[in-house]
């Protein structure tokens, strides 16, 4: 027996809403590919320049996903385990790449990794071009996927039971063994899910890489910026063809993240009992 | 007595060492964490200050006070104005249904919710061009009828929409789920009314989880650019909204004036994150993956 009202309308309204907003018009996507033969689909996904821009787009979220999971990992290590000047206001700046537009994340990247920026005049002289190059694509990427790893891995490292440490110090073993044969096997789930979390999202993004890479076909376009290049050239099926390819390998990845969630948990609440 | 207290100093600095890190490698590790964060976060953050402010306070003022500008900001205001109240109502209805009932499908349409956070901008700014825009499903109705939806307002509130969707629903399901029914199923049994119990048990039990989600939804309703672009059509003075001004701004290079108006975001941001440490800080139940796409109902930790 239901003693709370509400089932029926709760859930007619979140279905209708749900289809109305997100799964119908993501639908119009695969019908609008399926439009195309399978030549013609083949010839938009697999043509070089797409190959092109998946291979940076995925190389340099890779690399960036990377990049913050080791940085990640010791700014969550360092706001979890230290106490210094100035921790409460590093622990809520690190959610700046969440909160800031990526437009404007885009811009300022772009002007201080420029060869007269702030940080680019010191890389010229060293023959290092960051803005308008595929480096300041993977700079941009590292910048939106920077909270993830540290969101992920600081609750479970909050919870770690102090005296698994201690045991194990008691046995004899010292510092960095403690480390890396018990504290980061722990972590290891949320660490790849966090790095699953900043990949994904990394691969998506538009705003803050159009303004710091020079979008030159073959070699700085990224693939969300393609799509765009062909919705304005009104090739909706060519658009539609590559937004299919990006769509499957999202929902792989949320299958992979769901998954490794599951097993964070249960990893997580094996370790605690 | 004397025997076991000497012996016992060397291995409680032995437990110490093993259990924590050495004041050098402490120091490097903070170090490490100024340097990263000093590089990524805080510079680009003053940067976009010191570049707002480069053409002095006239300029500043001057590009705000422009009629686009103007436009931009109303055009953001009503874009989050429409997407944060309707992702509210969607986020109760939502949380109410899956908090305080059993059913099939459950986790799939967990899974359903969180969908808008795995999709690129681009596209989902395109999949409203392919079901309204000329050449779309509806393209053709709407033109026989003369409503505009792509490269209009509706199109970028639908944007809007899709991006912040699962927002509110993220913060209130799992901490509804927590909460769990006893205390609305006592306030029916003793004779309250549905609504009654929904607006005076419920809504105060989750206020604080309703403003966290509405303070993360507001902030990426008001910055969304590549789904806001795609169906904006870029119409100056009608469909640019402020980040999009932004950038019509730095791509004519008067970077000075697309600082001043990106300041304006920034400074959007910052408040937002006051706001979220403010309402954290308020109830520790919200600490967490706040604004990460983490599967609802399944955070570690």
């Amino acid at each position: 027996m239901r003693v709370l009202p509400g089932f029926r309308l709760t859930l007619g309204y979140t279905l209708l809403y749900l289809s109305l907003i997100v799964l119908i018009p993501l639908a119009a996507v695969f019908w609008k590919t399926s439009t195309l033969s399978w030549a013609q689909f083949c010839h938009a996904v697999a043509s070089p320049v797409a190959l092109a821009s998946y291979r940076l787009t995925f190389g340099a979220s890779f690399l960036a996903a990377l990049v913050n999971a080791i940085f990640g990992l010791i700014v969550a290590w360092v706001l979890v385990r230290y106490k210094f000047f100035g921790k409460r206001l590093v622990d809520a700046l690190v959610d700046l790449p969440f909160a800031l537009p990526t437009a404007v994340a885009g811009i300022t990247l772009a002007t201080i990794y420029a060869p007269n920026g702030w940080i680019g005049e010191w890389l010229a002289p060293l023959g290092i071009k960051v803005s308008y190059t595929r480096l300041g694509v993977f700079v941009a990427l590292t910048f939106i996927g920077l909270p993830f790893i540290v969101r992920t891995v600081q609750p479970v490292l909050e919870d770690l039971d102090p005296e698994i440490e201690e045991a194990a110090a008691s046995l004899g073993a010292n510092r960095w063994q403690i480390f890396w044969r018990v504290i980061f096997p722990m972590l290891t789930p949320a660490l790849l899910t966090g790095f699953a979390l900043a990949f994904a999202r990394a691969l998506g993004e538009y705003g803050s890489v159009v303004f710091i890479s020079s979008n030159i076909p073959m070699k700085t376009q990224i693939t969300p910026l393609l799509i765009m290049t062909k919705l304005e050239e009104f090739d909706y099926a060519g658009a539609t063809a590559i937004a299919v390819v990006m769509l499957v390998v999202s929902f792989v990845l949320l299958l992979a993240i769901n998954l490794l969630q599951w097993w964070s948990s249960r990893h997580h609440a094996s370790s605690l009992s | 007595m004397t025997a076991i207290a000497t012996s016992s100093v060397p291995p409680r600095a032995v437990q110490r060492r093993a259990t924590t890190e050495s004041p050098f490698v402490r120091t490097l590790l903070i170090g490490t964490t100024f340097l990263f964060l000093g590089l990524f976060l805080i510079l680009p953050l003053i940067s976009v200050f010191a570049q707002a402010f480069a053409k002095g306070l006239g300029f500043y003022f001057q590009t705000l006070a422009d009629p686009m500008a103007w436009s931009a900001i109303k055009l953001t205001l009503i874009a989050a104005g429409i997407s944060v109240p309707l992702n509210c109502i969607f986020g109760v209805a939502a949380a109410w249904l899956i908090a305080k009932f059993d059913f099939r499908g459950k986790n799939i349409l967990l899974t359903l919710i969180d969908l808008p956070f795995s999709v690129s901008p681009v596209i989902s700014g395109m999949i409203y061009v392919l079901v309204f825009g000329a050449q779309g499903w509806f393209g053709p109705w709407l033109m026989d009828h003369n409503i505009k939806i792509i490269f209009a307002v509706p199109g970028i509130a639908l944007a809007t929409i899709f991006v912040t969707f699962p927002f509110v629903a993220r913060e209130l399901i799992p901490l509804m789920q927590a909460q769990g029914r006893t205390e609305e199923e006592a306030a029916r049994v003793l004779g309250a009314s549905g609504w009654q119990t929904f607006w005076r048990v419920t809504i105060p039990n989750i206020k604080w989880g309703l403003l966290y989600g509405v303070i993360l939804c507001n902030a990426r309703a008001m910055g969304e650019f590549g789904a806001v672009s795609v169906v904006s059509g870029h119409i100056r003075g009608q469909t640019n909204t402020i980040p999009l001004h932004v950038e019509i701004l730095y791509n004519e290079y008067n970077f000075t004036g697309a600082f001043a108006v990106a300041s304006l975001l920034t400074f959007l941001a910052l408040v937002t994150l006051a706001l979220k440490t403010w309402v954290e800080y308020r109830n520790n139940e919200l600490r967490g993956t706040a604004f990460t796409p983490v599967p609802i109902g399944r955070k570690a930790g």
